[in-house]
């Protein structure tokens, strides 16, 4: 691996873990906005 | 909602304008040459990671004292995005480190204080996921969280206090330390950037708090119904 591939890596890598996280956050944010809405609609049937 | 689409796009426009920056504006270092770019990416990271763990600490200890479920969610919101960033210093220094030095990985002072900041911060989230009772887990979390930063200033020092593998410091390194002027300019820029994708992870990470707090108290109210 020559210097501007190893540059070019540390700044790709790097950003994939960024990235990757705003997605772990963003998907469990998704999921958990479901089920509080499928818990919202249960509790309204039972009033 | 159109918040957050701002914000999240000034932190990537400012990330790629710090990238561009650091390629094309920043001039070749004399000794590593192209490879010495790596730094605007590597450090600032590493700037913006402390300065994350420095807000967990902050709300580590507000919650102590107040006992506010907010201080919580920040802290664990602050200590899972300062650990994005120590992974990412973990991973570009290496790939800096085997070019440079001809090895990947050495056991010396600020490597192994940075390794030892990352175990912290993962026994941190582990010690979460142990303990049931929100206010119990709230409370000891904060109180390791308040331990755990007091390897923050040990990273910051290590490099000033003794010899290191890991070069001497360029920004607060004292008389012999310096920059060249764009360079400054490049660093400083890059350190914004990664600052204020810091501050937006944050901001994501406590909105999926709220909700869990959010969950908790709906499925609270439908055991009770």
């Amino acid at each position: 691996m020559n210097s501007l591939q190893s540059v070019f890596a540390a700044y790709v890598i790097g950003w994939a873990v960024f990235f990757v996280f705003y997605v772990s956050v963003a998907v469990r944010s998704s999921s958990l906005r479901q089920e509080i809405e499928r818990l919202k609609s249960s509790l309204n049937k039972g009033k | 909602m159109w918040k957050r689409a701002l914000f999240a796009a000034v932190a990537v426009v400012l990330m790629v304008a710090a990238a561009y920056a650091g390629f094309f504006i920043a001039p070749d270092e004399k000794t590593m040459h192209v490879l010495q770019r790596i730094f605007y990416f590597h450090a600032a990271t590493a700037w913006a990671g402390e300065t994350a763990f420095g807000v967990c600490f902050l709300a580590n200890l507000l919650y102590v004292w107040q006992r506010k479920e907010k201080w919580d969610w920040l802290g664990i919101s602050a200590a899972e995005v300062g650990l994005a960033c120590i992974t990412v210093v973990l991973i570009t220094g290496p790939i800096w480190a085997k070019p440079a030095w001809g090895i990947w990985w050495t056991w010396d002072a600020r490597l192994t204080s940075t390794f030892v900041l990352w175990l912290l911060y993962i026994s941190y989230l582990v010690l979460r996921t142990m303990i049931e009772e929100p206010d119990r887990r709230a409370l000891l979390s904060a109180l390791f969280g308040i331990f755990a930063f007091i390897d923050v200033p040990i990273v910051f020092g290590a490099i000033r206090w003794w010899r290191t593998q890991h070069p001497k410091p360029v920004i607060m390194g004292g008389p012999d330390s310096g920059l060249d002027p764009t360079m400054k300019k490049v660093f400083f820029f890059s350190v914004l950037a990664l600052h204020v994708l810091v501050a937006f992870l944050i901001a994501e990470r406590y909105r999926l708090e709220k909700l869990r707090a959010e969950f908790a108290v709906i499925r609270r109210e439908l055991e009770v119904a």
